[in-house]
Order: C-alpha cells, then sequence, then structure tokens
C-alpha cells in the first residue's frame, strides 16, 4: 500500500487567495492507486476552490499539483485531461440542445480532422455504459435527460477519455438515496478496474459508505486526515465544523389557523421541470413546513405559484378566501415574504444600492412613493434600519449590493421581506452557500417568525437541514406531494424512498 | 487573458478611463488625417474651427445638435431598460410627417404647435410600440425589427412626398408643401439662427433624468434593464414597464424629426435625417446613457459633423472621416466602459 | 393573375431569383456561423458594405475577380477580428459593438472611396463575373438556363452552404463551435478554448459576409456606390432566425425571399404595378423579413448561450 509507484496524485501546499479572503490555505493530499479519498468540509471551507485549481479553472498562488509523478501545468483543463483526471462538476457541463454521444465526443478529437466515425464511438460509450453499468441512450437529447443521468453521462465523458483519477465534486447534491446508490456502485466497479476517486462531499453517511480515507477542510486548512475505519461520523462532524456547530434550537410549535391552503393544484411543466401535479397542502400560523425532495421534482413550481409568478392551472388557490388575482405584487400585498432560491440573479439587482434593493419590491407602497415620485429619503432610512436590525456588514446604505458577501446579501433580503410583518413566509433554500455563522443567523431568524405566528414554508435540497428545522415534512417528487408526517416520524432513508417516487402511488 | 471585476473602482479610473477613450479618438483622426495627405494637428483645428470658430458656425452646431439630443435621450432611455430600439430613425420620420400633417393648416395658432407635437411624440411611440409588443407577446428580437422598420419607413416618406404630401408647387421635388408660419417654432433671438427646439430638447434632457432618477417609473426602468428576472420577481410589471419606455422613447426621436420640420427646414424631404436615428446609439452611449451628459455628447457629436464638413471643404479630407470617428469613439468609450469595472489580466 | 403565372414560368424569374440569393446566402452562412458559436454579429450590415468595397476596389485597381474576392473577404475578417475582440475575450455588449462595426466598416468604405476617387460623380464600373456557359447542362430547357448560366460566385455561394453544414455538422471543429454556443462552460470543460472557438467563428462569419457584399459589385452592379447594401444584412439575420440556425434551411429561406423579391420587381412592371405605388414593392422585402420572424419566433430553437458572453470561471 505505501508502494511510492502507487502515488497517483500529490497536491502540494496548494494555496489560493481571493482579495483579503485564503480560500485554501496550504492544502495537501495524496491520492493512490485504487483508493477513494473524500475532501470533506462545510460550505465555504475551500472545497470547490481546490477542486477549479485541480482542473484548472483557477490557478492557484502558490503550491504544486503532481499526476502521476509528473508536474500538472496550471490553469490549463487540457493538461489536466491529457494527464488523466476527470471531473464531475456539481453544476453540470453539458449541453442541452446537443446527444449523449456529442456531449461525450466533444473535444476528443482534433479539431481539424474528420472524427471518428458515429458507429465507432457509439460502440466505445455503449461498451462503457456496460462496464460501468451507466445506462443512458447515446442518441438521447441531454436536455431531455433527468438529473441522474445527466451525471452519468458526465462520468462516461471522463471514462471515454480514459481518465485514470475521477474527481466528483458533491455528487449526490442532486442524486435521491437509491440514486446515490446506484453511483457508488458505479464507483465500486470503477475502484476495481484501478481508477482512483477523489469525492468531494458535505454528508458525512456517504463519506463514510464509500471513502477510505477522509481529509476534512475548514476555512480553507486541513484540520484533520483519518482512515475511514478509524473514525465514527460523530469525530468528523466535530473537526468539520470545529465546535462551531450551532443548530437552533426548536421549540414545539404551536400550529394556528390555516393562512394557505393549496387544492389540487396544477401547474403546467417548464421544460424538463415538471409542474405541481395535484398538491394540496396547507400553511398554517406557527408551523414551519419544510419541503424535501431532489431538486428538479417540482419545488420551483411550488415557490413560483407561492411567489405570484404564475397561476395554478388548476385547483385552487385561498388565503381567507379564494385569490381573485394573483402576480407577485398581489403576493407582496397579501403579506407573503419571499427569500427566492438564488439571491443573485433573483433576490437582487447587483449595481443597485443597498437602498434600491431593500425597497425594491416596496418602493411602490406609500411610504416610498407618492404619485409616482421616489422618495429616497424614507427609502434610505428603510435600508439603514434593516442594515442595523439585521446585521448586515457593509460600507452603507448607498453602497452596490455587488460588493457584500452572500451571507449579508440573504440578511438584506431577509430583512426586506420580513420588516413589513408577513403572514406568510416562502423560504426557498435560504442557506444554501452561506457560511455556518449566517446559517445559524437565517434560521433563527426564520424560526423567531414562525414562533411570532407566521406560515412558514422552507425548501430544500437538504434533507438534514428540513429535518432540523420543519414541524412537518412533505417530500417532493415528479411534481407529486406525498402527505406531510410530523417532525421525528420518519428516517431519512424512508423520507429518501419518498424522494425517489415510492408511496405516491398508494396515497393518491 | 483574464478579466478580474474590481470590487470598488476609483474615480480616477471612471473618469480616467473614458477620457483616455475620447483621446484615443482624436488621436485615430489625426492618423486619418496623415492617411488623406493632410497635417495631422490643421486638420483637428480646422475640424474645431468649423464648429465653434464663429457665431455662425457655433449657432450651426447647436442647430445640429438638437435632433441629436432627441434621438439621443431616445436610445439612452431604451438602452437603459436594455431595449434596443435601433429605430429612431423610423421614429424621427414618423414626427417629421405630423408636423407636415398638422402644420400646413389643418390647425391654427395658438394650437398647432402644441397639438402637433404631442401629435407627434404619439406617432413616435406608435411605430415603436409594435416591435416592443412583438417582443413581449411572441418573443421576436426588437433590434432585428426596429432595424427594418427604418428602411419601411423611409419607403413610405418617398411615397407620401411623391403621391399624397407631394408639394404642388415644388417643382417635382419630391418634398412637402411648407408649414405655415405660426406652425413653425420661433427663434431663440431674433436675428440669431437658433429655434426653440433646441431650448425644448435641454428641457427634454432635465425632465428625462427626472423622471430617471426620482420617479417609480425611471425606478423600474433601471430595474428591468439590469436584471430583468430579479424585477418581475420584485413584483415589476415587465412588460407594461416596456411598454411605457417604448413609448417614451418613440416619442422622443419623433420629437426629433418634429422639431427639425417645425424648427429648422420648414418642410419635409426624404433628406431629412442624415441618419440622426443611428447616430443618437453613438451620442447615448457616449454620454454613459446619462439623460443630462447626453447633451454634453450630443453637442460634441455635431460639432464633429459640422467642423468635418467644413474642414473636408479646406483641406480635402473626405468629410467620412466624421462617421469614422464617432464610430471609432463608440467601441472606444463601451471598452473603457467595462473596464473601469473589469482589469485585464495577462498571464 | 394571368401575369403573374407568366412570371412564375418564365425562366428570368428564376434566374433572378437565384441570383438575387447568392449575396444573401453568402452572408446568411456567416451569421449563422457566428451565431452557432454563440455570437450575434450586427456588424454584418457594414461587414458586407466593406466587403462589396473592397471587392470592388481590389478589381478596379486591376487585381482579377477571384483577387478581388479574396481582397473582399480579408477585409471582413479584419473587421470580424475587432468584433470578435471586444465581444468575445472582453464581453462587451454584442448589440452596441455589432452596430458600431457596422457604423465604422461603413465610414471607412466610403472614406477610402473618397480619398481614391475625389472627383468622381458617377460610380466608375468594372468588368464582372460572366455567367458560366456550361456545355451541355445550359442546353436543358428551363433548368439550364436558370441554373447553368450563374456566375462562378452563385455556385461558390451554393457550395459554401454545403460546406457550412458539412463542417458544422460532421466534423469535430463543428460540434465544437456548437456546443459553444449552446454551453461554452461544456466546452472549456472539455479542454477546448470558449475563446479560440468564438473568435475563430467570428472572423470566418465575417469573411463569408464581405464575400456575400462583393457579389454586389463584382457580379451584380459592376460597380459601387452608396448604400447599395439598403439593409441586405439585417435581412440575413432574419433569415438566419427563419432557418432555424440550420444551413438548409437557411438556403431554402434565402431562395424564397429572393423568388418574392424577383417578383416584386416583375409585378411593378404589371398592370397591378400601375395601381400601386413602387414604395409598395420595394417595403415586401423588409415587412417580409418582420413576417418571417414573427413566424419562427415560436418555433425556433435558439442556441442556448446567443449573446450571453462567457467568462472563465464565473458561472
Amino acid at each position: 500500500m505505501s508502494d511510492p509507484r502507487d502515488l497517483v496524485m500529490r497536491l502540494d501546499r496548494i494555496t489560493k487567495r481571493f482579495g483579503a479572503l485564503t480560500a485554501n490555505d496550504a492544502i495537501s493530499l495524496t491520492l493512490r492507486r485504487g483508493e477513494v479519498v473524500a475532501l470533506l468540509g462545510e460550505n465555504g471551507a475551500g472545497k470547490t476552490t481546490l477542486m477549479n485549481i485541480l482542473f484548472g479553472h483557477y490557478v492557484a498562488d502558490d503550491g504544486r499539483v503532481e499526476v502521476f509523478g509528473e508536474p500538472l501545468p496550471p490553469g490549463n483543463p487540457r493538461a489536466a485531461l491529457a494527464a488523466g483526471v476527470g471531473m464531475v462538476h456539481q453544476h453540470f457541463t453539458l449541453a442541452d440542445n446537443l446527444t449523449v454521444l456529442d456531449n461525450i465526443r466533444l473535444g476528443t478529437e482534433s479539431l481539424f480532422s474528420r472524427g471518428a466515425s458515429r458507429a465507432t464511438a457509439r460502440a466505445r460509450v455503449e461498451a462503457l455504459s456496460r462496464d460501468f453499468g451507466l445506462a443512458v441512450h447515446p442518441d438521447a437529447r441531454v436536455g431531455s435527460l433527468t438529473v441522474g443521468e445527466r451525471q452519468r453521462v458526465e462520468i462516461l465523458k471522463a471514462l471515454y477519455r480514459n481518465a485514470r483519477i475521477l474527481i466528483l465534486d458533491e455528487p449526490t447534491a442532486v442524486l435521491t438515496p437509491q440514486e446515490a446508490e446506484a453511483l457508488f456502485a458505479t464507483l465500486r466497479r470503477a475502484i476495481a478496474q484501478g481508477l482512483s476517486i477523489l469525492f468531494i462531499s458535505h454528508k458525512l453517511h456517504e463519506v463514510m459508505a464509500i471513502a477510505d480515507r477522509c481529509v476534512v477542510l475548514r476555512h480553507g486548512k486541513v484540520v484533520g486526515e483519518v482512515a475511514t475505519a478509524e473514525t465514527s461520523g460523530a469525530e468528523l462532524a466535530a473537526m468539520m465544523v470545529g465546535g462551531e456547530i450551532a443548530l437552533p434550537e426548536a421549540r414545539p410549535a404551536t400550529a394556528g389557523k390555516v393562512l394557505m391552503r393549496l387544492d389540487g393544484v396544477t401547474t403546467p411543466d417548464k421544460g424538463a421541470a415538471p409542474g405541481l401535479k395535484r398538491v394540496t397542502l396547507d400553511l398554517r400560523a406557527g408551523e414551519i413546513v419544510g419541503l424535501a425532495g431532489v431538486s428538479g421534482n417540482g419545488q420551483a413550481a411550488l415557490a413560483d405559484l407561492i411567489s405570484g409568478l404564475i397561476l395554478p392551472g388548476s385547483g385552487s388557490v385561498s388565503m381567507d378566501g379564494p385569490l381573485a388575482r394573483w402576480s407577485p405584487r398581489e403576493a407582496i400585498r397579501q403579506g407573503i415574504a419571499r427569500i427566492p432560491e438564488d439571491r443573485h440573479k433573483t433576490g437582487t439587482i447587483a449595481d443597485f444600492t443597498l437602498t434600491e434593493n431593500a425597497v425594491l419590491e416596496g418602493y411602490w407602497q406609500t411610504g416610498f412613493s407618492k404619485a409616482g415620485l421616489m422618495d429616497w429619503r424614507a427609502a434610505e432610512s428603510f435600508a439603514e434600519g434593516i442594515i442595523a436590525a439585521y446585521d448586515v456588514r457593509c460600507p452603507g446604505p448607498a453602497a452596490r449590493i455587488r460588493l457584500l458577501s452572500g451571507g449579508n446579501m440573504q440578511k438584506l433580503i431577509l430583512g426586506r421581506v420580513l420588516e413589513p410583518g408577513p403572514k406568510i413566509i416562502l423560504a426557498n433554500q435560504p442557506v444554501r452557500g452561506l457560511d455556518v455563522g449566517a446559517i445559524a443567523y437565517v434560521q433563527s431568524r426564520l424560526i423567531a417568525a414562525r414562533d411570532g405566528g407566521a406560515a412558514v414554508l422552507l425548501i430544500s435540497e437538504d434533507l438534514d437541514e428540513i429535518m432540523g428545522l420543519a414541524d412537518v415534512i412533505h417530500v417532493m417528487s415528479e411534481g407529486r406531494l406525498s402527505p406531510g408526517f410530523a417532525r421525528g416520524s420518519k428516517t431519512a432513508a424512508e423520507l429518501g424512498l419518498w424522494m425517489a417516487g415510492q408511496g405516491f402511488d398508494h396515497a393518491a | 487573458m483574464r478579466l478580474d471585476p474590481i470590487a470598488a473602482p476609483p474615480l480616477s479610473r471612471q473618469i480616467g478611463l473614458p477620457a483616455l477613450a475620447l483621446v484615443a479618438t482624436l488621436l485615430v483622426a489625426m492618423a486619418l488625417a496623415l492617411i488623406a495627405g493632410a497635417d495631422p494637428l490643421a486638420t483637428l483645428g480646422l475640424i474645431a474651427k468649423g464648429a465653434f470658430g464663429s457665431k455662425f458656425a457655433a449657432l450651426e452646431t447647436l442647430n445640429r445638435a438638437t435632433p441629436l439630443i432627441f434621438t439621443g435621450l431616445a436610445v439612452a432611455v431604451a438602452f437603459r431598460a436594455k431595449l434596443w430600439n435601433i429605430g429612431a430613425e423610423a421614429q424621427l420620420y414618423a414626427g417629421a410627417i405630423v408636423a407636415v400633417l398638422l402644420g400646413t393648416g389643418a390647425l391654427g395658432a395658438p394650437l398647432v404647435l402644441p397639438v402637433s407635437a404631442l401629435a407627434a411624440m404619439l406617432a413616435g411611440a406608435l411605430v415603436l410600440l409594435g416591435p416592443v409588443v412583438l417582443k413581449t407577446r411572441l418573443g421576436v428580437d426588437e433590434v432585428v425589427t426596429t432595424l427594418l422598420l427604418n428602411f419601411v419607413m423611409l419607403l413610405f416618406v418617398s411615397y407620401l412626398l411623391e403621391g399624397p404630401m407631394k408639394d404642388p408647387m415644388g417643382m417635382g421635388w419630391p418634398k412637402s408643401p411648407a408649414l405655415i408660419k405660426e406652425a413653425r417654432l420661433p427663434r431663440i433671438v431674433d436675428g440669431l439662427r437658433l429655434h426653440w427646439g433646441f431650448a425644448l430638447a435641454l428641457i427634454a434632457a432635465v425632465v428625462v433624468w427626472v423622471i430617471q432618477s426620482r420617479t417609480t417609473l425611471g425606478f423600474e426602468m433601471r430595474a428591468v434593464g439590469q436584471n430583468r428576472e430579479a424585477a418581475r420577481f420584485a413584483g415589476m410589471p415587465v412588460n407594461v414597464v416596456l411598454v411605457k419606455t417604448a413609448l417614451l422613447s418613440g416619442g422622443l426621436a419623433a420629437l426629433a424629426g418634429w422639431s427639425e420640420v417645425a424648427g429648422l427646414k420648414g418642410h419635409l424631404s426624404s433628406d431629412l435625417s442624415p441618419g440622426f436615428g443611428y447616430t443618437g446609439i453613438i451620442v447615448a452611449m457616449l454620454a454613459l446613457l446619462h439623460p443630462l451628459s447626453v447633451v454634453l455628447s450630443a453637442l460634441f457629436v455635431a460639432a464633429i459633423f459640422v467642423g468635418s464638413d467644413s474642414m473636408s471643404r479646406a483641406a480635402g479630407v473626405p468629410t467620412y472621416i466624421a462617421d469614422m470617428l464617432l464610430a471609432t469613439a463608440l467601441l472606444f468609450m463601451v471598452l473603457a466602459l467595462m473596464l473601469t469595472r473589469y482589469r485585464v489580466v495577462w498571464k | 393573375m394571368s401575369d403573374l403565372f407568366d412570371i412564375l414560368l418564365s425562366v428570368s424569374f428564376w434566374a433572378a431569383a437565384i441570383r438575387i440569393a447568392s449575396p444573401l446566402i453568402f452572408a446568411t452562412m456567416g451569421e449563422l456561423i457566428c451565431e452557432r458559436a454563440g455570437v450575434l454579429n450586427l456588424g454584418i450590415e457594414g461587414i458586407m458594405v466593406i466587403g462589396a468595397f473592397a471587392g470592388w476596389m481590389a478589381v478596379y485597381l486591376g487585381a482579377p475577380l477571384w483577387l478581388g474576392v479574396t481582397a473582399a473577404m480579408a477585409a471582413g475578417m479584419l473587421f470580424g477580428l475587432l468584433h470578435a475582440t471586444l465581444t468575445v475575450p472582453f464581453g462587451l455588449s454584442q448589440h452596441v459593438v455589432g452596430l458600431g462595426v457596422t457604423m465604422l466598416a461603413t465610414a471607412t468604405s466610403y472614406f477610402v472611396y473618397r480619398l481614391a476617387l475625389p472627383e468622381v460623380t458617377s460610380p466608375p464600373k468594372i468588368t464582372p463575373f460572366a455567367p458560366m456557359d456550361l456545355p451541355v447542362l445550359s442546353d436543358i430547357p428551363f433548368l439550364g438556363p436558370v441554373l447553368f448560366q450563374q456566375t462562378a460566385l452563385t455556385w461558390a455561394a451554393l457550395i459554401c452552404a454545403g460546406l457550412v453544414g458539412f463542417v458544422l455538422f460532421r466534423t469535430p471543429l463543428g460540434l465544437a463551435v456548437r456546443a459553444a454556443g449552446e454551453n461554452p462552460a461544456a466546452v472549456e470543460a472539455q479542454g477546448l478554448s470558449v475563446t479560440g472557438l468564438r473568435m475563430g467563428a467570428v472572423v470566418v462569419g465575417s469573411g463569408l459576409m464581405a464575400v456575400g457584399g462583393s457579389f454586389l459589385t463584382l457580379s451584380a452592379f459592376s460597380s459601387f456606390f452608396f448604400e447599395m447594401v439598403n439593409g441586405r444584412g439585417w435581412i440575413c439575420i432574419a433569415l438566419v432566425v427563419f432557418g432555424a440556425w440550420r444551413p438548409g434551411k437557411a438556403v431554402l429561406g434565402a431562395l424564397l425571399f429572393a423568388a418574392f423579391d424577383a417578383l416584386q420587381i416583375r409585378l411593378q412592371q404589371t398592370p397591378l404595378g400601375a395601381h400601386l405605388p413602387y414604395q409598395v414593392f420595394l417595403m415586401a422585402p423588409y415587412l417580409l423579413s418582420i413576417l418571417a420572424l414573427i413566424l419562427m419566433s415560436r418555433r425556433a430553437e435558439v442556441p442556448a448561450a446567443l449573446m450571453v458572453p462567457y467568462r472563465k470561471g464565473e458561472r
């Protein structure tokens, strides 16, 4: 095992800074033939930065990477590919309008050649699919594939290039527990064939299941390295968060009256994203409803519906009686606080000031404007109020919001929607990509709002987050909504079966 | 090569780079003069002299700037909301047609001027409304439709001038009858060849500035332009905002044609605009889409045109040097604008 | 009505349609390549002007016709390089840069023309491409004169369209170009340079646009005059949409469009033409283009990354 010839990859004191932030601080790591090494760490620990350096998307400020004993030239994805490094990105790098085969072949042949025949290429892809258990049709358009199938295409891309080292970035984030099992089976076959795997994750149980060795990152530094066999989940968790863990203590809820009711609501599909299929859901005062599920299973449609962006195709939505009109502005008027999934694209306007972003959805209300004229002074004092009350770290209300960190941006959005005292809160992935401190802050605000009598709908892909916060859990799969499960009444595995679509047939 | 965003660009960069773009344009001007076999510095001097060297020249520059302020504002308003109105030329002619329709006796004083101005704005707005409705309803790209409508409108004007709107006393020239005296914009100062259209353009710039910075509509237009998805999510009626933007933009462009007919020419001919609509794009971009700067940039652009005409007669450098310079200035300026916010890193 | 049939059955009508289509085919193919790679090239109108001018100027100065075409292509590629540099690595607005390139290329053509021929009032003529008179083939009734008495440049246009289709859909290079227009991140992840592919596509595409422009001077009108391109570039952009970004369909679109254009010219000579002002006929091409855009608006499959600048490492 300690034969140096077995060493396939070595990172030596990789350092990368972004301005004042040191994303990677002298990270060293080795990978041997036939080994699975897990790179474990919280969001923001520096995992993705390291990946991007490995693959040549970023150039490290210091340190070096060796693959099979040869130094890897920095900033050159082509060299990484040639050296036998294959990467499966968290956000797939596939062209939707091209076929599976085209996506796999892309860049594998000399551009100015005629290229191998389609039949030859297809035969190779089919052989790889068979050998590694990666079923996917070579002529299917990628846009028509499920998320799990797309991931298989990503892995096939690497295998087609004869990759000897596979790097997977949060590969299970988009999979059901059952799909994740199938992925693990594929990875085991790959190891058996002598490939090596670097597996990046923040999910402890997966790491325990697949990895031989764990390297734990925190704040850009390696804080520990242990053989999986000699450690426990608890020990790894402690290493990951370093005692900062502060999941807010959730007091049991005292649910009140129904504030919003969806009754048999169906919405049209939007491309590959499914719409809602006869969804019935109650949101009650003083209760957090958690919506679990693999992303792309109708959560977006539900969020859009409650945000006012789309109308129900059939079925009804009622709040104190049926809704006559429905639009984003009507939703705001009815007292719905909407925390959007993507705070950069949907939640804020990057080049607007904090003041402008603070009144982005309330500017038309009296107080901020009169007869079509803006009252910027009132808007600015509103923004200053949020900055103070929600601890938004910023140069001031006149600063452009693009200068803020994700956490501070989210706090401003939180202030914007919570200040008016909403009846209903739609929190769509409210803590994704935030650091530990900001996560605790956002979650405590949501719990406080619940305790104050608001109905909260929490949408998240992170089952742990849902199980920790929600009083009632629903699962979505292909646009269908499971019955509500009280806190603690279902295990993660049981919820996983619902996420995979089992159970609906009986329930429906 | 890589571009690194600069979090908070210093003021020196924000002012220095656009200034550098203008300097670079002047260098190009000198190079072109050299190519044309003229003395570079003398050519620049002749352009400046031609634009501002005499009272007559300066007034000519102000007159030339008037329609450019209007079309520049029209483009600036639209581009702010990322509405790609490249059809200011067509909207300009719509305004000019209305000026003739109502100004040749259909209406008398004192109604004719205000009514025909408003009607002209309405006509210009309607010309842009078509492409915008196609965009919001069907997703048809407005760049191509507005561009193509320019050609349609020019042919329509040609038809009018050879048919229903032909001047019976025009000795066969395709031009409209002259406006009645009451329908003409008076001169600002007696004896000086500068009409009230110029003052109106300045007022329009201030009004647009107030709309953009002080009204809810202006806030919506800017939000829609910066990030349509976030604006929609925040409850802004994006399509309504785009339509309102189009009405304002088309109306402003129409005033350019209206004031040229009512203020300067007194009649409509198919060479009324030497591309004022297209030049409006340059004016707006050089002004960084700011309505008050549009006035300055229109003066600059007008000076280049007027100055080049006069320089061309004296130095023999083709007058198209003006168009080359302005196109160069446009490209330099968008580059400079980007470089205020990104640093180029060569690795 | 019988006039219409007379026109549709005449050899000269169909020959004219193919002739009118030729420059459009070149330029449409050029724009199609750019857009397939993810770059909208609004420089097309000006690049056609500079192509028309450079091709004519070279021949006027004594170069053989094919050298004129080459000169046009080189001039087009130069302005394409300008467009590509500003929009691809620098990521500037493709709308603004495109219009700027159109203005610059047009002004440059006029400036140099005036510089070279300051005194000229009526534009000088050159000897254009002659129709190829292919033995046997051109004697086939109807088809012979329609297809085989065209100039070599028309044939080049058709061959060019076939070549573009072949490269885009049957070679690794074409796959890479299309992928750059669909998802640049996918291209980068496979070790290819998005910047290189997009710049290459814009430069080559602009070269084709310029050749399209040169058809006007070297094969159609024999001389260069101002405003001769007259919106053909914008029409080609509409044709790319109409052809759903597919070379074959775009060629059909160009032929259809040219047939309408040839038809309106002939209809002007009929009694109908006497009733309607000639401007109505001249408007037809532009209105037809707008109509094409409306018809295709719901169906067209736009390249997913069209007009989206790509910066490494940004998502």
